[in-house]
């Protein structure tokens, strides 16, 4: 089973290597660590907002939230990388269209819009976290650090059980 | 108007539009039987029905047609698009005479000459000829110039045709009868919804932050926005909602079909079709229906022959009620086949590993019935093509329950089964009550709330303990109290018990009332329930979530849920106290009868079944008069009644009012004179002393009393022979037994016209839509004294179905007379070859009814 991943999940990411020659990427960050999203699944970002708890929820789900009259569920995003959670965990939200609905990923901050070349992108280190290499598509060598590319499909399923 | 005539407009206009398509398609297969045979029907039933209602002109442009569509039929003309054109033309005239005949109520004056020889001289073999003035409405004959396009011809000039679509009129005029609906595509509909569901969210927002304002200059406009707001929500949804008949249309042919395939019978009636749901529900009702409406007629009806073992009709019936209930729609499938085998069911269970040996003693039947239910569980002995895979009731309770629904069996064997469905009207927009638990807001379903009870500590309403369990007193009873704060494991600082004050939700799920502890309670206002994120969708106490009038997103609880995140125990008991509940309630409905109790001379009080007496009455003494041989009688309805005591010994007179039971029978009414009306009672009937007297069926003990159950076929009988006296009966034969009828006719036009024709002359008619059905009549073993039954009809058409008849021995010496406005000299041939003993134009009341009475008469003789 886990092989048959692995090796479905390689094939995938060579196609993303090959497409995402002149991608542009939202940037943002969570304890210094910088992560990207593309920019096309990206619907807006939003400051600090008002977020209803949802009881019974997963852990990573810190509640939902109105956007112009949809709700949004909120994913804490420190939570869901195995990160130890701020005690109130407010920060940024990117959020997602995935399937139709919308999701928003809490981070610490927001970053620029990157535009980058493919040349500087690369598969994941093999000692990686398996959780952070699980829900990463790669990793882009900018000039003064390193970001992650989120695998926004892996990020939101949170049923995925990785070996740790 | 006259419902006859806006019937036929009705089903005219929708036939023609059919047949606007219909031509089009023979255009491109001329040489398809099936299409050409159908739209010669469409036209023929036009024609048909013109000449009934005396409707001369219209009848001869659709004769003309008919008469070119015959000749395509037989094979003897060509289709080609000319003719085609001009069998639209003549098409075209029918629609303009029929939006003049919905606008005047009366036929118009006008002359179609040249039309009408076009079509016939292409029928006689001529070129199809398409007059440039077709003058449906001109009311000075105008003179045709026919502009002559040979058949051969290449290329048909269009010009001609469109002049006929556009016949020349004052002021174009929307036709009002057809034209009074329109279809809209369901997108549009749901994005309006939509639009509409924000625009009271928005409403709701704007109408807090006017309360929040002491005064406002937006007050009146924001009031006024409210209302308009209101009725467009519930315009709205309206315009979603759709009769459930919709879901249910294709029922009769899913339960005939399959009812043939396997060789059973099976009648099913439907009842409540014009019931209204949102079409969202409507469509997510649909499949699961017609799951379970296969399932009672693959596993439920048994075969005949174990039916008649059985002790039962041969026929099985299912029945569908549909019908409202609060903000729900209940739907009831019930059928009268073998039950659900709860022994195999048992063993399949133990099989499966679904319960233990011990549980499958332990549990009672209808817990045993639930296993249907359950995920993997199918007990079909053969899968058959029809169900039995294994992905049944299960896949339609979750269907159900999705919806915010449930679904409940009730199954007694041998005796039938029935599924009870509840399922809101609408999933979008619904009242619901805002609570607050721990500090956390959420929405409950005003549906779901019983009551509300605010629990004060230390008074005489309060929470009170047995070891960890909250319960309440209520109305005499213990009443489980469920801690919300518990349940949604929310932390704060205040444990319930340490509150001074809480509110008590009260909440049923099935028959089991519980309370769920709420720290507070707010409004109540009408919420738009979205969907909770798929991520989100395992929590099962939650329905759905909302934005509030402030803007936050509340989640909406599901009483259900709740019920069932309490754990199993709880849940078991409550089906075992709701299928306890039901069982009694079934067993003593299934002996039970409503009976109609009376005193009509006599000491012991008299009985007659309710579902017998169509009204009770109070007459005025004043009022009732006597016929010629001293029969009393009443004008009731504006027909003579006639009135027959209950007790021969009774004389009228005495009191100013007198009552009156009203019997109905065969379209005549018999009023029964009684002295008193006592009540009503649900009781078993069982007749103990079989009686010797006339007009007592016997004696039984109802209500504790030993009653008379009274033989109202007697007093009728008694009414009839002294009220209609003896000629009529000669004519009709002995003791009142009158001649059965059967009409076969798919035109449903013409079976409620002539059924009450029929009728009124003193026939007992059975009409039926399909020589097929016919067919299945005769095979169930009734009995007819003569047969109606139209030529053209879809698939078995009246030749075939006197062929058919004759071939059979029980029906082999039935007199048929054929209905038909299509006598040609060829057919009366083949009428007569088929073996019809008449053959009657279909628009020819009285010579039907002569035709009808010779031939019966002849065959009395004759036998």
């Amino acid at each position: 089973m886990t092989v048959i991943a692995t090796t479905s999940s390689r094939n995938r990411r060579t196609t993303v290597e090959t497409e995402i020659a002149t991608l542009e990427f939202v940037t943002m960050t969570i304890e210094d660590q910088m992560f990207g999203i593309p920019v096309l699944q990206v619907q807006t970002v939003l400051g600090p907002q008002t977020i209803t708890r949802v009881p019974l929820a997963p852990r990573e789900i810190t509640g939902a939230l109105n956007l112009r009259g949809h709700i949004v569920t909120t994913i804490d995003v420190r939570t869901r990388l195995g990160l130890a959670g701020k005690e109130h965990a407010s920060g940024m939200n990117v959020v997602v269209d995935h399937k139709g609905e919308l999701y928003s990923l809490v981070v610490d901050a927001v970053g620029a819009v990157l535009k980058l070349p493919s040349a500087e992108f690369e598969k994941n280190p093999a000692t990686l976290d398996p959780v952070w290499s699980d829900v990463s598509m790669g990793i882009y060598r900018l000039d003064e650090r390193l970001m992650i590319v989120f695998d926004v499909e892996r990020l939101l399923d949170l049923n995925r059980q990785v070996a740790a | 108007m006259d419902d006859l005539l806006n019937e036929f407009l009705i089903e005219t206009s929708e036939n023609l539009s059919v047949l606007d398509v219909e031509l089009i398609r023979l255009e491109q297969n001329p040489n398809d039987p099936e299409l050409l045979g159908n739209i010669f029907r469409l036209v023929h039933t036009i024609k048909g029905t013109c000449g009934f209602l005396g409707l001369p002109r219209l009848e001869t442009v659709a004769h003309s047609t008919e008469n070119v569509l015959g000749k395509f039929r037989d094979g003897e003309l060509k289709v080609d698009s000319e003719s085609v054109s001009l069998v639209l033309a003549g098409l075209d005239a029918i629609k303009a005479i029929l939006t003049e005949l919905e606008a005047s109520e009366k036929e118009p004056v006008g002359n179609d000459t040249s039309l009408i020889k076009a079509l016939d001289a292409l029928a006689e073999g001529g070129p199809a000829i398409i007059p440039t003035v077709p003058a449906p409405i001109l009311t000075s004959p105008a003179k045709p110039e026919p502009k002559p396009v040979v058949a051969a011809s290449a290329k048909p000039e269009p010009e001609p045709i469109a002049e006929i679509e556009a016949p020349e009129k004052a002021e174009p005029r929307e036709s009002v009868v057809v034209g009074s609906s329109i279809r809209v595509h369901v997108d549009l509909l749901e994005h309006l919804m939509t639009q509409v569901s924000e625009l009271v969210l928005t409403r709701n927002q704007l109408l807090q932050i006017l309360r929040s304002e002491k005064e406002s200059t937006f007050t009146a406009s924001l009031q006024r926005l409210n209302h308009v707001v209101s009725d467009l929500q519930e315009g709205v949804i309206k315009t979603r909602m759709q009769p459930i008949g919709n879901a249910w249309a294709n029922l009769p042919r899913v339960v005939h079909d399959l009812a043939r395939e396997m060789g059973k019978k099976i009648d099913l009636k439907m009842h409540g079709d014009e019931t209204e749901l949102d079409r969202q529900v409507l469509e997510l009702v649909k499949d699961p229906l017609t799951h379970m409406v296969r399932n009672s007629v693959d596993h439920g009806i048994e075969a005949p022959l174990e039916r008649i073992n059985a002790g039962k009709p041969e026929t099985g019936v299912i029945r569908l009620d549909a019908y409202h209930d609060g903000g729900y729609i209940i739907i009831e499938i019930h059928d009268d086949g073998k039950g659900l085998d709860t022994d195999r069911l048992r063993r399949k269970g133990v099989q499966l590993g679904m319960i233990s040996d011990a549980d499958a003693s332990a549990m009672t039947d209808q817990q045993i019935n639930q296993l249907i239910f359950k995920p993997g569980f199918s007990t079909a002995l053969e899968i058959t093509a029809v169900s039995g895979r294994g992905v049944g009731m299960d896949v339609v309770k979750t269907n159900i329950e999705k919806m915010g629904g449930t679904i409940e069996l009730v199954s007694t064997k041998g005796e039938g089964s029935k599924i009870t469905i509840k399922i809101p009207l609408t999933l979008s927009i619904i009242s619901a009550l805002i609570i607050e638990c721990a500090g956390e807001c959420f929405a409950v379903p005003q549906i779901s709330v019983l009551e509300l009870v605010r629990v004060v500590r230390n008074s005489k309403c309060q929470i009170e303990k047995i070891k960890d369990t909250p319960v309440l007193r209520r109305a005499g009873r213990l009443m489980p109290l469920v801690s919300l704060q518990d349940i949604l494991k929310l932390d704060h600082r205040a444990q319930d018990d340490e509150r001074d004050e809480a509110f008590i939700i009260v909440t049923k799920v099935g028959a089991c009332v519980f309370g769920i502890i709420a720290h507070r309670v707010f409004d109540t206002i009408d919420i738009v329930v979205k969907p909770v994120a798929p991520i989100l969708r395992h929590i099962e106490v939650f329905s759905g979530n909302t934005i509030l009038g402030d803007g936050s997103v509340v989640m909406i609880l599901d009483p259900n849920g709740i019920a069932t995140a309490t754990g199993e125990i709880v849940v078991a008991d409550l089906d075992h106290e709701r299928t306890q509940i039901e069982e009694e309630a079934n067993l003593h409905r299934a002996n039970t009868q409503s009976l109609l109790m009376f005193k009509a001379g006599g000491h012991a009080p008299k009985a007659v079944p309710l579902s017998l007496v169509v009204r009770l009455e109070n007459i005025e003494i004043k009022s009732i008069e006597y016929s010629n041989n001293n029969q009393p009688v009443v004008q009731y309805h504006g027909e003579l009644m006639p009135l027959v005591p209950c007790d021969p010994a009774f004389q009228l007179g005495g009191k100013e009012r007198q009552p009156v039971l009203v019997f109905t029978d065969d379209g005549r009414s018999m009023g029964l004179i009684v002295d008193e009306i006592i009540d009503i009672v649900e009781e078993t009937v069982d007749v103990q002393l079989k009686s010797e007297i006339k007009g007592l069926m016997g004696s039984a003990i109802i209500d504790g009393k030993a009653s008379d159950v009274i033989d109202i076929s007697h007093y009728l009988a008694h009414a009839f022979s002294d009220w209609f006296g003896s000629k009529d009966r000669d004519a009709f034969g002995d003791e009142g037994l009158t001649q059965r009828v059967m009409l076969v006719d798919d035109s449903p036009f013409f079976r409620n016209m002539l059924t009450p024709l029929l009728k009124i002359s003193g026939y007992d008619v059975t009409a039926v839509d399909s020589a097929v059905k016919a067919l299945e009549l005769c095979e169930q073993g009734a009995d007819f004294d003569v047969i109606i039954s139209d030529i053209e009809m879809p698939g078995m058409n009246g030749f075939e179905f006197a062929r058919r008849l004759h071939d059979r021995d029980a029906w082999k010496d039935v007199p048929i007379i054929a209905l038909s406005s299509y006598a040609s000299e060829k057919d009366l041939n083949r009428g007569r070859d088929a073996g019809f003993a008449d053959y009657v134009a279909k628009f020819d009341r009285d010579a039907l009814l002569n035709s009808l009475s010779l031939i019966l008469t002849n065959t009395k003789g004759a036998v």
